[in-house]
């Protein structure tokens, strides 16, 4: 390990010139403040833990989210007199959360820090939930002293082992000269190519230990090669079949947000008038107030976006993995059309749906690529009438009768017609995830924070933490939440409160782990099995308890004006919002069916 | 207020005539084919540090490949290390398993060797010694050589490829084996043609979609 730190810096100092040619702007940027530091303030380092704080500040980091601990100390110790900007977290599973959703938001990686043992294991599902959705993420965990590891000493637990599965890379540093530069690795790592959770394991007796060595700039290692542009004769193939398109659909996903392609992407969409649907990652890389768009896809996919999907002769993949939630059986998605797939990662095309028109490359670089190679629009005139008309046909509606309790879509539409475009929101996971996606109009990129591949219960109130902290300051940010999910992470209320964040938190609170009740309604005979809390803490006393403001809203006549306040509150708010306990999410595929099957209600199922 | 969804319900709508089959390919007619697994050989160039190992076995296990042997050595860099990983999987997992190899950070390079490849493993096989001079003289004709004898056994030492093993195995049998203990396939490419070298991870961005034409079978 030593080795292959030690080799990247003289590799490094010879292409120093080409790093900054090909490198992205961020780059430039953070060299730029790296030598701007040294110039006024910088004391040289003299421990471990000052070279690991030495390659965060070399990395431009602003923020990092963690919980302090035994083997963690010197790090911590080491952050004491730096700028950068630590937030003590309730638990560690909200810092890697918090540092998730700052990631998403800000494009640069996230830092989370936990000690070792219980703290690491405690941001597990952090880093999985990074891993499944490619968020840039840095992970720094504390180990006990190296000539214990193995002994299984007090708050030892192999966090490398643990974590491989669930990282991009992770690295055991085993010496003080060089695990500066095993973060600054990291780090780069994390944002380049398909970004992902990284981490590095710090035994303590490494970050306690003298060293004068200042880390190098992040830099990947060379055997981590991302290939920009797509192969130029597959491209003019792929563009070729889509001048020839009679059914054409660009399906964009979160690849597109994260390689920066929404504006590529919706000019080839607009000029060539090709229909688009997203994936739930991809929420936000298409305005969904434009014609083209037929919004989301996949199992609780709009209606029209599904059928799109199911009877297109054209498939324009970007940045999707063809996860399970939006292919629904694989046997019947897109069954007529020619695949054309643009993915960063090669290991991502023919995975799980085969392409035939494979276009590895980086998002934006391969969605030029293809506006250059296509001269004439497909003739889909017919085919965007008939989207248009799935569009009307299966349009997204519900009913909300007064003498009712509040149907939860309507909660979420009241927030968003309380604030403006650019607010960002994030959610927990469930049925009100659900909601948020198909009532919340999005129109940007960055706005949408919710955890995709892994379905974590409890990401939305730390994931509002982060991202209130990587968003601008006129920015707003909602965190629409259930009650089952809130329960999970409510102590990061505290650090909210702490903080002074102004966050506006939405519990959709129907006293049931919902999602897990519609589904034992549709497939357990209505057996609610573990799913029913039957009692909840009131979510506004609670708040209030914790130093937050709190609202409830019973009925519909609360909804507007209770929204408009609890958006105005500056600092962090929770609204208690009791919904109707039997409302449910659809359209619904079920799990592995048709797409275009989608039950519009519970006996189609 | 709005009125609940609607739209016509799941029969009354049409539905495409396509499908596509279990690898997510489309049922074409004229080209449709199923992959069914074939056992090769991919060789992988590796940074030789901690951790590299469980790295590429972990990744073989949660993604549910079949892996047939794995054995890995030094090379004539005390750097790098190479793996033989022995696989026996349709093609669309074989390029899957060297795609997500490629992903790995301490992997350099990832090859699929060709059929022709040089591919030997080792074999100790230690069997009832009532008939020395026999014994030897199977040995010899597999190549090997007995590396221990004593008044009750010996253990005969053969290399070469996996058939010639096996059929070494199937003939020792008739002094009765006592235990046997196999590396694993080692192999590299033929000739001037290297196996895998640093530098070598470019690699065609479509190699997933070219069905290789040929079926590797053992030597």
């Amino acid at each position: 390990m030593s080795e292959r730190a030690a080799k990247i810096s003289p590799a490094e100092e010879e292409q120093d010139d080409d790093q900054i040619t090909d490198s992205a702007a961020p780059d430039a940027a953070v060299e730029e403040d790296a030598t701007s530091d040294s110039e006024t303030t910088t004391e040289p380092v003299t421990s471990g833990a000052e070279s690991v704080v030495r390659a965060l500040e070399n990395a431009g980091v602003e923020y990092a989210f963690g919980v302090q601990g035994g083997a963690i100390m010197p790090v911590y110790d080491a952050l004491y007199h730096s700028d950068i900007d630590h937030v003590m977290m309730a638990h560690e599973q909200g810092a890697a959360h918090a540092a998730d959703a700052y990631g998403i938001v800000s494009g640069e990686p996230g830092v989370c820090l936990a000690t070792s043992g219980p703290g690491a294991t405690n941001l597990v599902t952090g880093i999985a939930d990074a891993d499944m959705d490619s968020d840039p993420m840095l992970a720094l965990t504390g180990q006990v002293p190296t000539e214990f590891v193995g002994n299984d000493a007090f708050q030892e637990t192999d966090t490398t082992g643990v974590t491989t599965p669930i990282t991009k890379d992770n690295t055991f540093a085993s010496s003080s000269d060089t695990v500066g530069n095993d973060v600054s690795e990291a780090f780069a790592l994390a944002r380049e190519g398909r970004p992902g959770p990284t981490l590095v394991d710090l035994p303590k007796d490494v970050t306690n230990g003298e060293t004068d060595r200042e880390p190098d700039a992040p830099a990947v290692p060379d055997t981590y090669e991302v290939q920009e542009r797509a192969d130029e004769e597959t491209v003019a193939a792929a563009a070729e079949r889509i001048e020839n398109a009679d059914r054409p659909v660009m399906l964009l996903g979160g690849g597109v947000i994260k390689g920066e392609a929404s504006e590529a992407c919706r000019e080839f969409a607009i000029e060539h008038e090709i229909p688009v649907v997203t994936t739930m990652p991809g929420i936000g890389s298409f305005p969904e107030d434009h014609e083209l768009s037929l919004e989301m896809a996949g199992m609780h996919g709009t209606g029209y976006a599904n059928m799109a999907i199911t009877h297109c002769d054209t498939l324009i993949g970007i940045g999707t993995r063809f996860d399970d939630r939006l292919t629904g059986g694989i046997e019947t998605f897109a069954p007529d059309a020619e695949v054309i797939h643009v993915d960063i990662d090669p290991a991502e095309i023919s995975k799980n749906i085969y392409a035939d028109y494979p276009l590895v490359g980086d998002a934006e670089t391969v969605v030029e690529q293809l506006a250059e190679a296509v001269d004439d629009s497909p003739e889909a005139k017919k085919w965007r009438a008939q989207c248009q008309q799935w569009k009307s046909d299966y349009s997204m509606a519900y009913d909300a009768p007064k003498d009712k309790p509040v149907q939860p879509e309507f909660v979420v539409e009241a927030l968003d017609e309380a604030t403006d475009d650019d607010t960002i929101v994030t959610t927990g996971v469930g049925q009100h995830q659900m909601w948020a996606c198909q009532y919340w109009t999005y129109t940007e990129p960055r706005t949408w924070v919710s955890s995709h591949g892994l379905g974590a219960m409890g990401y939305g109130l730390p994931s509002a933490i982060g991202a209130r902290l990587a968003a601008d300051d006129d920015q707003d940010v909602v965190c629409i939440d259930g009650d089952g999910s809130f329960l999970m992470t409510m102590q990061g209320l505290s650090v909210a409160v702490r903080e002074d964040l102004d966050i506006t938190v939405a519990v959709l609170n129907n006293e049931y782990i919902g999602m897990v009740r519609q589904w034992q309604d549709a497939f357990f005979e209505g057996r609610h099995a573990a799913s029913d809390y039957g009692w909840m803490p009131e979510f506004d006393k609670l708040a209030e308890a914790f130093g937050a403001q709190g609202y409830r809203i019973d009925d519909y006549d609360d909804v507007a004006d209770t929204v408009a306040d609890a958006i105005a509150y500056d600092g962090p708010s929770v609204i208690d919002v009791h919904i109707d306990p039997d409302a449910n999410v659809y359209p619904m595929v079920p799990s592995g069916g048709d797409n275009g099957q989608f039950a519009l209600t519970e006996d189609q199922l | 207020m709005k009125k609940g969804l609607e739209g016509p319900p799941p029969e009354e709508r049409p539905t495409p005539a396509g499908r596509r089959n279990k690898q997510g390919i489309r049922i074409d007619p004229e080209v449709e084919a199923t992959h069914d697994p074939r056992r090769t050989v991919i060789s992988a160039l590796v940074e030789h540090e901690p951790g590299v190992l469980s790295d590429v076995s972990g990744l073989f296990s949660r993604r549910q490949f079949n892996i047939e042997s794995l054995t890995v050595g030094p090379t004539e860099d005390d750097d790098r290390a190479r793996m033989t990983i022995v696989v026996e999987e349709p093609d669309p997992g074989i390029d899957q398993v060297k795609k997500q190899l490629r992903k790995l950070v301490p992997v350099i390079a990832v090859r699929e060797l060709e059929p022709d490849a040089m591919r030997r493993e080792l074999a100790l096989i230690k069997v009832d010694a009532d008939d020395p001079a026999q014994i030897a003289a199977v040995a010899e004709m597999y190549g090997g050589k007995t590396v221990d004898s004593s008044p009750e056994t010996a253990t005969v030492e053969v290399t070469g490829a996996r058939q010639k093993i096996e059929a070494a195995v199937e003939t020792f049998s008739q002094f009765g084996i006592r235990e046997i203990s196999r590396t694993g396939t080692t192999a590299l490419a033929r000739g001037t043609d290297p196996t895998g070298t640093a530098g070598a991870t470019a690699q065609p961005a479509d190699e997933a979609n070219h069905d290789e034409p040929y079926t590797a079978d053992d030597d």
